[in-house]
């Protein structure tokens, strides 16, 4: 057991740890991004309101929602005991700044990393939390004819403060109660200081996968000829552009609906 | 060619250093960088003052020796070359050129620029040995190597120790020094007995200099005068979670 200790203590094992938590957290932001697009339904909340019933009650998920919650904070714990011994490294600074060729986002790991820890307190502290122990936090009633799959919905007030959700059907029609969490994205997302706000964030996380998916490859001693082009650009493209982009566009679509009342 | 020089005085590891500004006058622009230095050192030695103290030795590319981080690069502003392959025509007439010593924990500053680089001796001792036969010449080419995997090996072994990686790594990281040491012997068939012995000793004693670690910014690659690649670093870390991972220091429990 000691031997695997000084492993992981090692600087190569501290790294170790980054890049694999950084890998988990990357494969997470690909299923969380392909779930919010739901967002983009047009059916008042029904498939995202399901969807994050679903999240939380289906227990694998629950257990892997708890390992990545870990790993954020494992995450940001040992960026910041890597970047403390990083500058102990040098104690006494450069007078002109290194002119090197490297990229502006490998030198701002921590600075972006700290924006998306931020970031994710106060994401987590407004979704997450307000749906697990918000009481006050409202309910729909989503009735769909099976005939004709045609959808009501109707605001729903339970008899019992326990109540969570319910699936019924009755006479053709299914019946379905579960917590509005669509109404409190739609509510942040119509102040114009918290989208501009999600929309830095996704700037801070499309610079931090650019450098930080491949260097976790780096890292982990996976660089090869042939899949090395590979990893640069999944990293560039899925990591860097097109989810941090459908990420951003949620809040600016839900901002755009806030100003033309339809919400 | 006139110039002034922002330098870096210090004498000694304990005392606080500043930067002193010197004029260097009637410099050819063929002179090299460091005898643009010398020249300034021959007018302090004149007026009394003490020399500017920095490393050098062969003077011709190939010992390691000299270092000087100037105006923001390691070994000067060209690329693949040290500083006393530099030469004054690189800057321009009246230009201020700053000049600091490497800075890093693990490399004390001996006197102005010149610092104590002993810790990429003890790390390359860490090493250890090769295991060679003793007895006859071997015959030349006995041991067949394709020439992709001897390029790489010896592309490696051109790394000459003079600190630039560290100098310009932001986090003062050894480690491209430490991974071409570790993979001139790893790549090639003579160095794989003691291969993963000698990547576990190699990165603990690189870890106890204090030395910091790799954030794959490429700096360092940029800025070697022998242009080691920084894929030698991927290896080293393939090499040393093998080794920690998966191979065994011993193959039963020792009864000791």
């Amino acid at each position: 057991m000691s031997e695997f200790k000084q492993t992981l203590n090692s600087s190569l094992g501290k790294k170790l740890i980054m890049a694999l938590t950084g890998l988990f957290l990357c494969t997470f932001l690909i299923v969380h991004v392909g779930g919010n697009l739901l967002l983009f339904n047009n059916d008042n909340g029904f498939s995202f309101n399901v969807y994050a019933n679903f999240l939380t009650h289906f227990p694998p998920i629950e257990v892997i929602a708890y390992l990545l919650y870990l790993s954020i904070l494992v995450h940001a714990l040992y960026g910041l005991i890597l970047t403390v011994k990083n500058r102990k490294a040098r104690p006494v600074r450069y007078a002109v700044a290194a002119k090197s060729d490297a990229s502006w986002s490998s030198k701002n790991m921590g600075l972006l990393g700290s924006i998306m820890f931020l970031f994710i307190v106060i994401h987590m502290g407004d979704f997450w939390f307000r749906y697990h122990n918000d009481k006050t936090m409202g309910f729909k009633e989503y009735r769909t004819d099976l005939a004709t799959g045609e959808t009501k919905v109707s605001d729903y007030t339970p008899a019992n403060a326990e109540f969570s959700h319910s699936v019924s059907t009755e006479n053709n029609v299914e019946v379905v109660r579960v917590k509005d969490l669509h109404a409190r994205v739609a509510y942040s997302f119509s102040n114009i200081i918290y989208v501009i706000f999600y929309v830095i964030a996704m700037g801070a996380v499309a610079f931090h996968l650019l450098h930080g998916f491949q260097s976790a490859f780096r890292t982990l001693g996976w660089v090869h000829r042939k899949y090395t082009p590979v990893v640069y650009f999944i990293g560039t493209w899925l990591f860097a552009v097109i989810i941090p982009l459908l990420f951003a566009a949620m809040p600016v679509y839900y901002y755009y609906l806030s100003t033309q009342g339809a919400h | 060619m006139n110039l002034t020089l922002k330098v870096w005085r210090q004498k000694n590891a304990q005392t606080a250093g500043k930067f002193v500004s010197y004029k260097a006058e009637n410099i050819s622009p063929d002179m090299s960088f460091l005898e643009m230095l010398d020249v300034v050192n021959e007018s302090l030695t004149h007026k009394g003052d003490e020399p500017i103290n920095f490393d050098h030795d062969c003077r011709e590319g190939i010992c390691g020796m000299c270092s000087l981080y100037i105006n923001g690069h390691p070994h000067g502003p060209k690329r693949g070359i040290t500083t006393c392959q530099l030469h004054m025509r690189t800057f321009h007439d009246g230009e201020t050129i700053t000049i600091e010593p490497w800075r890093a924990e693990a490399f004390p500053i001996v006197k102005d620029l010149a610092v104590d680089r002993s810790a990429f001796d003890r790390i390359q001792q860490a090493g250890g040995y090769v295991s060679v036969n003793t007895g006859g010449v071997p015959d030349g080419n006995a041991i067949p190597i394709p020439k992709v995997i001897a390029d790489e090996a010896f592309n490696s072994a051109t790394c000459i120790g003079c600190g630039a990686c560290v100098a310009a790594c932001k986090n003062a990281s050894a480690m491209l020094f430490v991974s071409a040491k570790i993979t001139q012997l790893g790549l090639l068939p003579q160095g794989q007995p003691e291969r993963y012995r000698r990547v576990q000793s190699m990165v603990a004693q690189m870890d106890e200099e204090g030395f910091g670690s790799c954030t794959n910014t490429g700096a360092c690659e940029a800025e070697c005068p022998k242009e080691i690649k920084l894929t030698n670093i991927a290896r080293m870390n393939n090499d040393y979670f093998s080794a920690k991972l998966f191979r065994e220091e011993e193959v039963h429990e020792q009864g000791h």
